[in-house]
């Protein structure tokens, strides 16, 4: 069972077992209390879940960057928020035309998408000219500048602190309102898939695995005669644009972004994620921003809960800042348990193979 | 002309704060290659209790000012030293580890101040003398500025003593060139991990107080969004140059004062600089530590 279960037909077969699953949520009446606020089709459930997607799937086009890569980026949350506003302000400048809706529609997302692309690999090119740490700092003032561009209501298109609305005129019917609430839970669903597998492919390929190279050995990449700086370059704008599409999906989902997911602290939280998933299990990323939403909604409820108002101020005031109990739990899993949730479970599962079925594994788990 | 003088003068002032917070990381990042993501913190917190201290003192006051100041550099070295042994140290030589550790303690602490103090800014009263204005070739400055750089110029002279005088600046000196050689020779470097975090600690908590005066209010985020031009200021001066990290603190800050009154775009000037600095010369200005 365990060999099938790791062959890639197996695989295959679990992750289309368990995209099945979450496509017929919202077509059941399961109540799971204390972790969705209500049924699984009510539409509270379905926006909270297709919410913990679109984080996962952010998730992963960070873990393309800083779990395969190897790129510490602290600017991430810039490309989330070209998608979200890039949609935005591409639908408010386009609404008024004469154009059927569902073209405008596709322009926007297409003009989005380009947009993402270019700024991908603009600041990827200037900011791969250094590695490690400076290469975290510049790819954090780009963020900060964007950061500031977008909370100045700058050409007094992105619209301060505000933010930007979504233009519902242009937008499908079947994405917009409570009643479709099930439409956008599915297109979040398909974003999740579509940048899992791409983020899939992109591994598996050529160019994958000289970035995984780079990653490890950046000299002997260089002396094989390949360029890691080019390779790394594709990745960082992989990576924006598939953070695009997660941002353009967060939009369609809330109808409206402000300036809160381009701060640095918002990269962080995507760090945090990563990390408490394990760094460079694509799984580990889902499972992440999965349970880093369920944690971050319903800590968040614990905080206003009776019986911890009720205690001394001592215990009272830690555990009503949910962000306080996520970035200890992150501190803590980051000193003692440096392979994240999934690292934990393989360390788990390959602790009971014999040795002599795969005497490598041991030596894997042991390091 | 008068302008020019004015903002060359608070850009220096300006750039004073960001040379007390930018001191220790590259101190620390030249040592012992760490990012320090919790400094904002060390800042924040020394900000808080410089002000509930001197407050009580009297608030408003002289006394009330520099025993608060006092306050905040004994609590920036104390959380800062706390912070590398219990933290850091277990974390040797796994440096994106460490970073991570500072990034979760930094973002866990400012949710902690928040829950304590409250999430909006709180205004403080300082001296009298400090809200008034000193005429200089016709210019009126602000006086809290002088305050700012006297107390960096104190802090930068009181380090290159530090580092030139005692063993322990000798120790770090090695270290920052050459670590392994220095543990080689059989010195105990990480006593002079834990001193350097206390140093910077310091500065960053007494550019705490400092930053409580300059904005005429404490909050929660204090920190953090001086902690983002102290990053740039480290990076352009070069990671681990104490010097390269003072020169850059006046550049950034007089170049942000004079973008902010020409264009209004302070910020985007500042991260142009960073950009143009990176294409040109991708050490900084001063940096060789390669680690």
């Amino acid at each position: 069972m365990r060999t099938f279960l790791s062959s890639t037909t197996g695989m295959l077969a679990i992750g289309a077992v368990l995209v099945a699953v979450a496509a017929v949520l919202p077509l059941l009446n399961l109540s799971l209390p204390g972790i969705l606020p209500g049924p699984t089709y009510s539409p509270g459930a379905l926006s909270m879940l297709a919410y913990a997607f679109l984080i996962s799937a952010l998730a992963l086009s960070y873990h393309l960057i800083f779990g395969i890569g190897g790129m510490l980026s602290f600017g991430h949350a810039m490309f989330f928020s070209a998608g979200a506003y890039g949609l935005g302000i591409a639908l408010n400048l386009l609404a008024p035309t004469s154009i059927p809706d569902g073209a405008v529609f596709l322009l926007a997302i297409v003009l989005t998408l380009v947009v993402a692309l270019a700024a991908g690999n603009l600041v990827g090119a200037l900011a791969l000219r250094v590695t490690g740490i400076s290469f975290a700092m510049v790819t954090l003032a780009f963020a900060q500048a964007v950061n500031v561009m977008l909370r100045r209501d700058t050409a007094g298109l992105t619209g301060g602190e505000e933010g930007v609305t979504l233009e519902v005129a242009v937008v499908p019917d079947l994405l917009i309102g409570v009643q479709n609430a099930r439409n956008v839970y599915w297109l979040a669903l398909g974003i999740l898939v579509l940048v899992y597998l791409a983020c899939v492919w992109i591994e598996k390929s050529r160019l994958g695995h000289v970035v995984v190279a780079s990653r490890e050995n950046e000299l002997r990449v260089t002396v094989l005669g390949l360029r890691p700086y080019t390779v790394r370059l594709f990745i960082f704008g992989a990576g924006a644009v598939f953070a695009a599409v997660a941002g353009m999906g967060f939009l369609l989902l809330q109808s409206t972004v402000t300036p809160r997911i381009s701060t640095a602290d918002f990269t962080l939280t995507l760090l945090v994620i990563v990390v408490l998933g394990g760094v460079g299990y694509r799984w580990g990323a889902i499972i992440g921003g999965i349970i880093y939403t369920l944690l971050d909604q319903r800590l968040a409820s614990l905080a206003s809960a009776s019986w911890i108002a009720d205690l001394p101020a001592v215990l009272r005031i830690p555990l009503s800042e949910p962000l306080f109990l996520l970035g200890m739990l992150f501190v803590l899993v980051v000193m003692f348990a440096p392979g994240g949730i999934v690292g934990l479970t393989h360390r788990a599962t390959r602790r009971r193979d014999t040795v002599t079925e795969r005497p490598e594994a041991l030596a894997d788990a042991g390091t | 002309m008068s302008a020019v003088i004015l903002l060359l003068i608070t850009g220096v002032g300006l750039g004073a704060l960001y040379f007390l917070v930018a001191s220790g990381l590259s101190l620390i990042y030249g040592l012992m290659g760490v990012l320090n993501f919790a400094h904002g913190s060390f800042l924040t917190l020394s900000g808080f209790l410089g002000w509930e201290v001197g407050r009580r003192v009297g608030d408003g006051s002289w006394a009330g000012l520099l025993i608060g100041m006092a306050v905040g550099v004994l609590v920036g070295a104390g959380s800062a030293a706390l912070t590398e042994l219990v933290f850091i140290r277990r974390l040797y030589n796994r440096h994106i580890e460490q970073v991570l550790v500072t990034v979760g303690l930094g973002l866990a602490t400012v949710a902690l101040f928040e829950g304590i103090w409250g999430s909006d800014p709180i205004q403080i009263k300082s001296p009298g003398w400090l809200s008034r204005t000193t005429e200089i070739a016709g210019v009126h400055i602000p006086n809290d500025r002088w305050l700012l750089i006297g107390a960096a110029v104190a802090v930068l002279l009181l380090i290159v003593l530090f580092l030139q005088k005692t063993s322990y600046g000798l120790i770090i000196r090695a270290g920052v060139e050459n670590r392994t050689m220095v543990t080689a020779l059989g010195i105990d470097v990480r006593r002079a991990f834990t001193i350097v975090f206390a140093i910077g600690g310091a500065a960053a908590g007494l550019g705490g107080v400092l930053a409580s005066v300059y904005y005429g209010q404490v909050s929660a985020h204090q920190g953090t969004s001086l902690l983002i031009y102290a990053f740039i200021v480290t990076v352009i001066g070069g990671l681990g140059s104490l010097s390269g990290a003072a020169i850059a603190a006046v550049i950034v800050a007089v170049i942000q004062q004079f973008a902010n009154y020409y264009f209004g775009a302070g910020d985007l000037a500042v991260v142009l600089l960073l950009a143009v600095v990176i294409l040109v010369r991708p050490t900084g200005l001063m940096g060789k530590v390669k680690h």
